[in-house]
């Protein structure tokens, strides 16, 4: 049995009201099949003229606000940047972001990763806290200096990597990829002098030390931002710091 | 719905447990679960080495009875087996070290594939002399 | 020693154990799983019992298994947690390492009683 004509295609939805329902169930809509119609616009179809009580997250609908992340046919996606069309003939099964407490339909309660960002002290820290800031002066540093760090800037703090990492589902506690990319970022900034600090938080049992190198962060990151490299590269520094810790008397640490 | 409106975790969100099995929804989960049974086979050959050097250190005799023991098929089996897992380690770990690792020298990034060759190079120069070693 | 201090240096090793593993293990279980059980090759036993007996080997074949035993150990600890989801988790880690220290004891007498 096809699931669609030859110009729609139908979405399976996760449905999920707190309010009535002890678990989620499907609901099925048919919504046009254009070329350049990605699923965020297929549930925006749903929404303005089907169903209205559908509820999901988005925002700029170009993949920078990382606002849209949702499971797709099993997979951790920005919705606005996933086509219809690459799914053809359907179904499309959308639910919400895996990993995380379903609060209504597609929506989660991200919460978690939002009471973990700030814990790794994801800013510029410096010994003067900027009190020794000139008003017409800025921080200098060369485009070699920026080209240390940049791929870990580019996290739109999407979440698909919490929701692609086996770690993370099975022990909420794991203070999860984008956070530890974040922080690497912070501690490769040539600007920064926070890294003793970050190292103590990631340093934990629920930092670096949890995650056992699945690699899925990487692969379902939309920005490339590779937080597996930064978590494996996070563990030897913490390593080497441990080890000087060791050999070196307290001052010199 | 409280009358406050409140968060909606005030509302009985929807915790869904992850079964024992998550790890055959993907294909790469399923690589990753194997990868990490590796560390089986690898003590397993551990302790066959040891039962080896003892054997050795004991007498011509105890070496004999241990190689005609590690004919029988199913220690050949095992082996077999663990070939199988430390060739899935050695070429993901191989893999993975680029990933986990950046090397620079002054300003330039050493290419991966260059970190891959390095290994690969040791992997074979290794193997070569512990033939040698051997077979002298 | 801290919880916080071991976790880095265990990692460490499981580290080193791993490279060494995916270096000598593919050429040691073909020479000694299956080329001399199944007669491919015949080592002598004089040249062997010299190898076993050298000090320079007795110091590489320790440092080899003590570390493939700690990379086990390690990785299979971690096998335990995220595939059977085990809550005790350290009962686990103390079997687990218990176990790899066992066998480094085994090996370093059995190295010492072929020197």
């Amino acid at each position: 049995m096809t699931s669609s004509t030859a110009d729609t295609i139908r979405l399976r939805v996760s449905r999920y009201r707190p309010e009535t329902d002890s678990a989620p169930h499907f609901d099925e809509y048919d919504v046009p099949l254009r070329k350049e119609w990605t699923v965020l616009d297929g549930l925006n179809h749903v929404k303005n003229e089907v169903d209205t009580t559908l509820s999901f997250r988005w925002s700029c609908r170009m993949g920078i606000c990382g606002s849209c992340g949702m499971t797709v046919d099993g997979e951790p996606k920005l919705t606005c940047g996933t086509f219809l069309s690459d799914y053809a003939p359907g179904p499309v099964t959308v639910e919400p972001l895996a990993n995380f407490p379903v609060a209504r339909d597609l929506v989660v309660d991200i919460t978690d990763f939002l009471q973990k960002l700030p814990r790794v002290s994801p800013w510029i820290i410096r010994p003067d806290e900027h009190r020794n800031v000139e008003p017409e002066v800025e921080y200098l540093q060369t485009p070699g200096q920026l080209d240390v760090y940049r791929q870990f800037s580019m996290c739109i703090n999407c979440m698909l990597c919490y929701s692609a990492c086996p770690v993370y589902g099975l022990d909420p506690e794991f203070i999860g990829p984008a956070a530890i990319a974040l922080a690497e970022r912070y501690d490769l900034d040539s600007r920064d002098h926070g890294t003793s600090q970050r190292i103590d938080v990631l340093g934990a049992h629920d930092g670096v030390w949890a995650c056992t190198f699945v690699g899925e962060c990487t692969k379902v990151c939309p920005k490339h931002v590779d937080p597996a490299s930064a978590i494996q590269r996070y563990k030897l520094k913490t390593a080497l710091h441990t080890v000087k810790a060791f050999l070196l008397p307290r001052g010199a640490r | 719905m409280s009358p406050s409106g409140g968060t909606p975790t005030d509302l009985r969100p929807y915790r869904p447990r992850i079964s024992t099995w998550w790890w055959t929804r993907k294909r790469s989960y399923i690589v990753f679960v194997l990868r990490e049974l590796s560390s089986v086979f690898i003590a397993w050959f551990v302790v066959f080495l040891v039962l080896l050097v003892y054997a050795i250190g004991q007498s011509e005799a105890a070496y004999r009875t241990f190689l005609d023991w590690a004919s029988s098929p199913w220690v050949i089996a095992l082996n077999v087996l663990s070939l199988v897992f430390v060739l899935l380690h050695t070429v993901t770990w191989f893999a993975l070290t680029p990933q986990a690792m950046e090397v620079r020298i002054d300003d330039w990034k050493v290419p991966g594939f260059h970190i891959l060759a390095g290994q690969y190079t040791g992997l074979v120069v290794v193997s070569l002399f512990v033939l040698w070693l051997v077979t002298l | 020693m801290t919880r916080r201090r071991i976790t880095p240096l265990v990692w460490l090793m499981f580290s080193g154990g791993g490279v060494v593993a995916a270096v000598f293990l593919p050429i040691l279980i073909l020479v000694f799983g299956l080329a001399a059980p199944l007669g491919w090759i015949d080592p002598s036993y004089a040249h062997l019992r010299a190898v076993v007996g050298n000090p320079v080997t007795f110091v590489v074949l320790l440092g080899l298994f003590v570390l493939m035993l700690v990379h086990s150990a390690h990785r299979f600890r971690y096998t335990l947690y995220d595939g059977l989801q085990i809550k005790r988790r350290r009962t686990v880690a103390v079997l687990c390492y218990g176990a790899a220290v066992v066998g480094s004891v085994a090996a370093v007498l059995v190295l010492v009683s072929a020197l």
